[in-house]
C-alpha cells in the first residue's frame, strides 16, 4: 500500500448476469480526506460501496480498504470501518442508550470503553434525556445524528455514509456537515454518497459516476474550472447528460 | 406482540383440548319399524337408553327418512323388517338394515361401530331369552373379549391429546418468531448495518436463537401448567426429562426457522413457507391420525417430521412415565436434527453475497 492511501480501487467490476452495475472503477482515497461519491440514482454508487465494506463481492479488479483486501479480508475491513446506511438502521425498539451499548458491544468495546463513549456523545449531541427514548420515536434528524455517532464509536479509520443526508431539513445538514469535518479533521477518512450538489463542493474531492462508471474525479475547484460551470450542479449535469 | 404470544396459544390449549375429540356424542337417530312387536321395540330402546344416540324421528316408510337424510335431519336410519321378533323367535337369521350419512367418513365409521356393538349386546340378551335352559348347558360359550386400556384407563381424549395439541403450540409459535426475524430484519435494514459489523455468524444465530429458545420453555411451562390444572393429564413420568428432551427440539425449530428466512426476503414469503412445513408437520405427526396406517411412503416422510418425535416423548413421559433409555431414539434422531438445521442456518446466512 502506498503511502497514505486508505482506499485503494483497481478496475473494480461487479456484474449481476448480463448486467455491469460497476465497470471497472479505479481511484483512491488518502487518510484523513473527504471524498464525495456522487452520481445519480442507479449510476452504481451503492453497489460500488458495497463491494468496498465488505458485504457483496466484487467480479473482478483489486480493492484495498484500511490495508485489506476485499476479496479475501472482509471481516478485517469490517473492523476498521463504520458505515451508515440509506435506510436509518438503528434498531427501532431499543433506547439510544441501548443501541450505543449494543454496537458498542458488537465492536468488541469494553463496558468502560462504552460508558465513557457514551457519555461524551450524550454530551456532544446535546442528547440529554433523550438517551433513555425509544429511537423509533425521535426525529429523523436526530435519528441520522445518533446513527453517525454510533457509526464512529469504535473509532474505525474510515466511515461510509451512504445518502447519510436523504430527507433531512437544512439546518440539520447543516449540522450534519459539521461532525463530518469535526471528525474529518481527527484524522477520519469520510467516503460519502449524496444526492445533493451543494454538499458535494464540502468535500475535498468528489468522483462522478455515471453508467456504472467514474466519469470525473478531481477537487471540486478543479472539476468547476474543467467543466466551465459554476456550481457542481452544473458539473453534473453536463456530465450525467452525457 | 408478549402479550398476543402467550394469551392466544394458552385459548387455543383450552378451546382446541376441549373440541378436537374422536368421540362421537348426539348422533341424530331415526327409525323404520315395519314390525311393530316388543322386540323391536326394545331394540329401539337400546338405542335411545344409549348416550350416543338421540332418537329424533320414527319414518313410517323408508322413503320419508330417505328424505330426511337428504335434508341433514338424521344422521342414521335403522330399518326392522316384517317378522322380525318372529323369525327372531324361530332361531332363524334377520337382517335389519343401517343406513348411515357418511359425509364425514370417519364419524360416519364410529357410529358404525357403536350401532353393532347396541345390536350384537341385544342379540345376545335375547338369545338368552329365547334359548331353554337345556340348550344353555350345551351351547357353545361366546368369547368374550374383555379389554383393559393402559396408560389411559377410562380412554379419556383430553389424556391423549392435551400433551399433543401443546407440542403443537409450542412448536408453531416458535417456528413462525424465529422464521420472520432475520426476514424482518432484512425489510427494516438493520441486517444490512449487522453484516457491516465484525459480527461472527455463529454470534450472530445464537443471539437471534437464544430468545426463542427461553420463549419457547416459558410456553412448555405454561402449557404444562394448564395441562395439570384445567385438564388434570397424569404426568407420571419426569418433567426433567421432557424439558431435557425439549432443550433439543427447540433447537431443530428454530434452526428451521431461520434457515427459512435466510432464503426469503419478505416476511410474507417466510410465513408461507414455515405454513407449508407446520401443516405437513401437524397432519403428519400422529397426533390426529395414527402413522401405523399411513401409506408406507409417508411413514418414511414422517421420519423427518420433528413434530412426530416431540409428540411421541411428551406422550411417551407424561401417560407411560418413560424413561431416559426409552426416548433414547426420539432423542438421538432431534439431536442429529437440530445440528443439521443449525448447521444449515449458520451456513445460509451469508454477510457478503
Amino acid at each position: 500500500m502506498k503511502n497514505n492511501n486508505v482506499i485503494e480501487v483497481e478496475n473494480l467490476t461487479k456484474k449481476f448476469g448480463d448486467f455491469t452495475a460497476v465497470n471497472s472503477i479505479t481511484f483512491e482515497v488518502k487518510k484523513g480526506e473527504i471524498f464525495g461519491f456522487l452520481g445519480a440514482n442507479g449510476a452504481g454508487k451503492t453497489t460500488a460501496m458495497k463491494m468496498l465494506i465488505g458485504i457483496s463481492k466484487p467480479t473482478s479488479g483489486k480493492a484495498q480498504v484500511a490495508g485489506f483486501n476485499v476479496f479475501t479480508q472482509p471481516e478485517d475491513i469490517k473492523k476498521n470501518i463504520g458505515y451508515m446506511s440509506q435506510k436509518f438502521a438503528l434498531y427501532d425498539d431499543l433506547t439510544v442508550k441501548e443501541n450505543i451499548t449494543f454496537f458498542g458491544g458488537i465492536y468488541g468495546l469494553s463496558r468502560a470503553k462504552i460508558k465513557e463513549k457514551r457519555s461524551e456523545l450524550v454530551e456532544e449531541l446535546g442528547l440529554g434525556d433523550i438517551v433513555n427514548e425509544l429511537v423509533g420515536s425521535l426525529p429523523l434528524g436526530w435519528k441520522q445524528k445518533i446513527s453517525f455517532s454510533i457509526a464512529l464509536l469504535h473509532s474505525p479509520t474510515i466511515v461510509f455514509l451512504d445518502e447519510p443526508t436523504g430527507g433531512v431539513d437544512p439546518i440539520t445538514r447543516r449540522q450534519f456537515w459539521e461532525m463530518i469535518y469535526k471528525s474529518a479533521n481527527s484524522g477520519t477518512t469520510i467516503f460519502v454518497t449524496t444526492h445533493y450538489m451543494d454538499e458535494a463542493e464540502y468535500c475535498d474531492r468528489v468522483s462522478i459516476m455515471v453508467d456504472g462508471k467514474i466519469e470525473a474525479l478531481d477537487t471540486p475547484k478543479k472539476l468547476k474550472e474543467h467543466y466551465k460551470a459554476d456550481n457542481m450542479n452544473e458539473v453534473f449535469l453536463k456530465l450525467a447528460r452525457g | 406482540m408478549l402479550p398476543i404470544i402467550f394469551v392466544l396459544p394458552i385459548l387455543q390449549l383450552v378451546i382446541l383440548s376441549n373440541a378436537a375429540t374422536f368421540e362421537i356424542k348426539n348422533i341424530k337417530f331415526s327409525y323404520v319399524d315395519h314390525d311393530k312387536t316388543s322386540f323391536s321395540r326394545a331394540l329401539i330402546e337400546k338405542f335411545d337408553a344409549s348416550t350416543y344416540f338421540n332418537v329424533v324421528a320414527e319414518f313410517p316408510s323408508k322413503k320419508e327418512a330417505n328424505a330426511a337424510m337428504a335434508k341433514g335431519k338424521v344422521d342414521v336410519i335403522l330399518e326392522i323388517p316384517r317378522y322380525f321378533e318372529r323369525d327372531l323367535l324361530k332361531q332363524k337369521n334377520t337382517d335389519i338394515s343401517v343406513a348411515i350419512n357418511a359425509i364425514d367418513g370417519a364419524a360416519a365409521g364410529v357410529e358404525n361401530v357403536y350401532i353393532n356393538q347396541i345390536v350384537q349386546d341385544f342379540n345376545k340378551k335375547s338369545k338368552v331369552a329365547l334359548s331353554s335352559p337345556t340348550d344353555m348347558v350345551n351351547a357353545p360359550k361366546d368369547i368374550v373379549t374383555i379389554p383393559s386400556f393402559w396408560y389411559n384407563k377410562t380412554l379419556n381424549y383430553k389424556t391423549f391429546m392435551v400433551p399433543g395439541i401443546l407440542v403443537l403450540l409450542v412448536t408453531m409459535i416458535t417456528l413462525f418468531l424465529s422464521g420472520m426475524n432475520i426476514v424482518r430484519e432484512k425489510e427494516i435494514g438493520t441486517l444490512e448495518q449487522m453484516n457491516v459489523t465484525p459480527i461472527k455468524k455463529y454470534q450472530f444465530i445464537i443471539g437471534k436463537l437464544f430468545p426463542f429458545w427461553i420463549l419457547g420453555f416459558v410456553l412448555l411451562t405454561v402449557g404444562l401448567t394448564i395441562a395439570k390444572v384445567i385438564f388434570d393429564v397424569p404426568i407420571i413420568g419426569s418433567l426433567g426429562l421432557i424439558y431435557f428432551y425439549t432443550a433439543f427440539y427447540l433447537l431443530v425449530v428454530l434452526g428451521m426457522g431461520l434457515f427459512i428466512s435466510n432464503f426469503t426476503d419478505t416476511q410474507q414469503q417466510a410465513m408461507f413457507i414455515s405454513w407449508f412445513f407446520v401443516v405437513i408437520f401437524i397432519l403428519m405427526s400422529g397426533l390426529f391420525t395414527p402413522i401405523e396406517s399411513m401409506p408406507m411412503w409417508a411413514q418414511y416422510v414422517t421420519e423427518f417430521n420433528p413434530v412426530k418425535y416431540f409428540v411421541q416423548v411428551t406422550r411417551m413421559v407424561m401417560l407411560k412415565g418413560a424413561h431416559f433409555n426409552d426416548i433414547l431414539p426420539q432423542l438421538t434422531k432431534t439431536i442429529i436434527y437440530a445440528i443439521i438445521m443449525n448447521g444449515l442456518a449458520v451456513w445460509s446466512y451469508q454477510k457478503t453475497t
